[in-house]
């Protein structure tokens, strides 16, 4: 049973279903409800089975690696190789599509009679496809086909809202600096090939030893900002908040949670695997990045009121998260500590997994609120959980996950992270301990910087009075899109209590590394299920924590309502007005909630801010002109880098412009001029 | 025997916390020469609001119902899951540094919550402070627990103050520059001076008060006294585990006994400095407070090098 499972003919019927779904839905495009449940059953059905397969694949612990038919190219050839960490990413992969499709399944109708939904399921079937054959490649441009197949698919996804100007802009950018990061990505892989002269990934692997240090380090920097550029590190990450909003939400939210973990999960593959050994600079500098990309990403957004751009930044701060995990990995294995890397490994491999689930599950919520109130700024929100309650509940669970917040998931993942840090302070020397300080420190402050953005966004969208008329039409989703949140809600806070084993299942996927084969763990499991790091060094208990918990707060509210008096009333009131009558005015707002935070960290945010008041009367400055200030924050990588760079484009085309006169006899002179050169250089 | 030592152990925060603020308030009477209320007045405080009405807003949902219970809740698990007066205990399950701070987060999250559910300008701009107050306090508050627990080579709380790693000389500085910073991250997230006036109504000034100014009977009751929890627990993180002095070290009667009064000891002595300090010094402007808890971040990151 498990050999069939665990089969190349299981594989395919994989990919067959994302292919069925996908034709199937186009030509039943005339039929958007046939449609919609065609495609949307499939990949619920495609998903199952990755399920099933990855699942197998991991507890088998057996690489399945076979090539498909042959090649029109020399070069190229569809080998596929399915090891414990592509069986990892599957499984990410399927789950996350599993609850996004039957989510999508309900969240589709609203565009009934609107676009063209077998195009959709088309795009969306394609990409779940692709996103499977990305991570279990092992052959460069196949890989790379499927890299295409994958960045196009999402583009046509990202422009599906096509009505809207601000998606055609945002597909657009989306696309240029997916090809940037492309043309990365095929840098690198010539540059190994050269040395090594193959692109079969085991066959770089093995010759990863005649590349020179020299062109390795260059590798390394490519591939960084080729695969960074998907993954959204800042300062490449600019793409990633103007095209995950743009997408529809279940499709967000599996971008969000799925396709930016392909950058990472090649870093891994490269950094960890294929290039090893590796200088110990490149671990220090992936610290570096990752402690950049979470403080920034965190402080951006602080300044969004747009609901999913703002969930489109605390993405790029995770992967700032994950990144931390990864470069102290790289550091401490290259320094000769691999119990320590492996400690590290499966700190970000856990937060990978655990990021997936309570981002898509933070993105799904959003767009059940947007399929509400048909705007995504949340100044327009407000007591939204009177009308909404379970999308309310599922989105506050959502909340305190990303907010690592104790029992949910995301708390023990930051705090594996955070020990495999400490570790780092503890055992390293200078300079490698300072970057390990401040990684730490980045990460503090992230953690506190996320728990007040989702205070704002909790808040601001769910609690208080409605801040629009907007609010009173709403209702609660329909039972698919509760039933796919519901289910990553409940993912969420089974992650965490289970959160020991997991790191142990986990450590079978780290340990399939040829570098950590036979590594000594430093986790272990004491006493009341609690997950110990190092010899007593640190340990905590999920399942403890929550028990002492519900007991406790059973103790309190028992006492408090039945001991201490049973007769008490209570009144509803109205809040406490001044005298005046309350208008939605007068609370808080998305914006000037996070005032504060903005104007402390106004050296990096740069916020634009009224300048100039003008008096009536200059003389007394008592009585001010009225005038409208316009808040707004600019990404200083917008005004810094892409425009200065956007300018110096510009100027050389119009340079290079002088040479196309329209005289063809210039031209003949050029193609001679051309040819000239070409002989010199070949004699 | 450990049963009940355990007992007391859980019960001591919440039996000890108001007269904390009785002491305190107290003492601050006593240095404007006034004589003040009795110490044991909080406690009438807490069982009168628990017995009397309540008035609830008609925007407030059930976050603000329930996030009282939340918040007490899990000043009273921190409070059993950090040394008081007995450092043989040893809780390997929430007596990790990160899961109190963590834990504490959970308190902070729903308060803030709870401070914007009743839709008044008062809770929504206490609620933004307190946020921006918190997030920048944390850098402060885990590098200052960190440095001791370096220098003791474990994160486990009650690891740490059993240790005697702390009388040595080389550490004396860390831990002293450690414990400064640590102090003021304590009157940052407890609300007290130079943060915030634990006794005005005043708009521009409060940032705790406002947040709960909506409350009323027994939810007023439990808010106010998980505000007293939370102080005692920072000064008992301050008192045990960067001066783990005087605590039992075995389940001896007398040693725990001991142990308590030590630890009563040492409460007053940090209920007198926080006195002293309420009425020596000003509140200070909210946008000086950054360059304070910034103060405290550098602080531990100095006591961390001089470790090594």
């Amino acid at each position: 049973m498990l050999e069939i499972i665990t089969s190349p003919t299981s594989f395919f019927v994989l990919l067959s279903l994302f292919f069925i779904g996908g034709t199937g839905s186009l030509l039943l495009r005339k039929d958007d409800a046939l449609a919609n449940i065609w495609s949307s059953f499939f990949a619920i059905a495609g998903s199952l089975w990755g399920l099933l397969f990855s699942l197998t694949t991991i507890i088998s612990g057996h690489t399945l690696s076979f090539v498909v038919g042959a090649s029109p190219l020399a070069l190229l050839s569809f080998s596929l190789r399915i090891d414990m960490l592509s069986a990892f990413f599957t499984f990410i992969i399927s789950l996350i599509g599993l609850f996004c499709s039957i989510y999508g399944v309900g969240y589709i109708k609203q565009y009934y009679k609107k676009y063209n939904i077998g195009a959709l399921g088309f795009f969306y079937n394609v990409l779940l496809a692709s996103l499977f054959l990305v991570v279990t490649t092992s052959n460069a441009l196949f890989f790379l086909i499927a890299w295409e197949i994958m960045s196009i698919s999402s583009y046509f996804l990202v422009v599906y809202d096509r009505n809207d100007e601000d998606n055609i802009k945002a597909g657009f950018l989306y696309l240029a600096m997916t090809y940037v990061g492309t043309a990365f990505i095929v840098l690198a892989f010539l540059l190994m090939y050269k040395f090594t002269g193959s692109f079969d990934f085991e066959t770089i692997k093995r010759g990863a030893i005649f590349i020179p240090l020299f062109i390795k380090n260059a590798v390394f920097i490519i591939a960084m900002i080729g695969f960074g550029t998907k993954a959204g590190i800042v300062p490449f990450h600019i793409w990633l908040p103007a095209a995950h909003p743009a997408a529809p939400s279940h499709v967000s939210a599996l971008m969000s949670g799925v396709m930016i973990k392909t950058g990472i999960f090649m870093m891994m593959r490269l950094f960890l695997d294929m290039l090893q050994p590796v200088p110990v600079w490149w671990g220090l500098a992936v610290l570096a990045i990752g402690s950049i990309s979470s403080l920034l990403g965190v402080l951006y957004a602080l300044t969004e009121h747009d609901i999913k751009r703002l969930l489109a930044y605390h993405s790029i701060e995770n992967i700032g998260i994950i990144l931390l995990g990864l470069g102290s990995a790289m550091a401490f294995y290259s320094l000769g500590m691999p119990s320590l890397a492996l400690l590290s490994f499966v700190a970000s491999l856990f937060h990978t997994l655990n990021h997936a689930i309570f981002k898509s599950l933070l993105f799904l919520g959003a767009g059940s609120v947007i399929n509400q109130m048909h705007t995504r700024n949340m100044e327009e929100y407000g007591g939204l959980i009177t009308h909404m309650p379970q999308t309310a509940f599922f989105f506050l669970i959502g909340s305190m996950a990303i907010s690592a917040l104790p029992p949910f998931n995301g708390f023990f993942s930051e705090w594996l992270t955070f020990q495999s840090l400490f570790q780092g302070i503890v055992s390293l020397d200078f300079p490698a301990r300072w970057i390990f300080v401040l990684a730490s420190g980045a990460l503090v402050f992230t953690g506190g910087l996320a728990l007040a953005c989702f205070v704002k966004v909790f808040g601001v969208t769910f609690l208080a009075r409605p801040r629009s008329a907007e609010v009173a039409h709403t209702k609660e989703s329909s039972s698919s899109l509760l039933i796919g949140m519901g289910a990553l809600a409940t993912l969420s806070l089974l992650l965490g209590i289970f959160s020991s084993q997991l790191t142990f299942f986990i450590e079978k996927v780290g340990n399939s590394f040829t570098i950590f084969q036979g590594t000594p763990s430093l986790v272990s499991l004491s006493k009341g299920q609690a997950l110990t790091v190092g010899d007593g060094f640190a340990s905590v208990s999920g399942p403890a924590f929550l028990i002492f918990f519900l007991v406790a707060i059973f103790i309190v509210i028992f006492i408090t309502q039945s001991v201490i008096s049973r007769r008490q009333k209570i009144t509803i009131g109205a809040t406490w007005d001044c005298g005046t009558d309350m208008t939605p005015r007068m609370e808080i707002t998305a914006t000037g909630f996070a005032r504060s935070i903005v104007l402390i960290f106004k050296g990096i945010l740069k916020p634009n801010i009224q300048s100039e008041i003008e008096y009536h009367d200059p003389e007394t400055r008592y009585l001010l002109k009225p005038r409208t200030v316009i808040l707004s924050v600019r990404d200083i990588h917008q005004s810094y880098f892409y425009e200065p760079l956007h300018a110096m484009v510009d100027a050389l085309s119009l340079r290079a412009k002088k040479m196309q006169g329209g005289n063809i006899n210039a031209y003949i002179s050029y193609i001679f001029i051309a040819l000239l050169i070409v002989l010199f250089a070949t004699l | 025997m450990t049963v009940f030592i355990w007992i007391m152990q859980c019960i001591f925060i919440p039996a000890v916390s108001p007269l904390c603020i009785g002491i305190i308030k107290k003492m601050k009477a006593r240095l404007q020469n006034r004589q003040g209320a009795s110490m044991f007045q909080p406690y009438k405080d807490v069982w009168k609001l628990l017995r009397k009405d309540e008035v609830i807003s008609r925007d407030a949902s059930s976050i603000f119902r329930l996030a009282p219970f939340i918040i007490f809740t899990v000043t009273i698990i921190v409070g059993a899951s950090i040394p008081l007066f007995a450092s043989f205990l040893s809780n390997t399950l929430t007596g990790d540094m990160l899961i109190v701070v963590y834990a504490l987060a959970i308190s902070t999250f729903f308060l803030a919550l709870a401070g914007m559910d009743t839709g008044s300008a008062f809770g929504g701009f206490g609620s933004s402070r307190e946020m921006t107050l918190s997030a920048l306090a944390e850098g402060g508050l885990i590098f200052s627990l960190l440095t001791v627990a370096l220098i003791n080579g474990t994160t486990n709380l009650f690891a740490i103050s059993g240790s005697t790693m702390f009388g040595q000389d080389q550490y004396f500085l860390s831990a002293l520059l450690a414990f400064s910073g640590f102090f003021i991250v304590l009157l940052a997230e407890t609300a007290r001076f130079p943060y915030d006036n634990p006794d005005t109504h005043l708009e521009l000034t409060m940032i705790h008060e406002a947040m709960i100014l909506e409350y009323s009977g027994k939810r007023l009751a439990l808010m106010e006294w998980a505000s007293a929890n939370k102080l005692l627990i920072f000064i008992a993180l301050g008192a045990n585990v960067f001066v783990p002095l005087g605590l039992a070290k075995t389940a001896d009667v007398y040693a725990v006994i001991i142990g308590i009064l030590i630890f009563l000891a040492k409460i007053f002595m940090f209920c007198l400095v926080i006195a002293l300090i309420e009425s020596s010094m000003a509140k200070i402007r909210f946008f000086r407070l950054p360059d304070l808890l910034l103060a405290s971040f550098i602080l531990d990151i100095v006591a961390l090098g001089l470790i090594f």
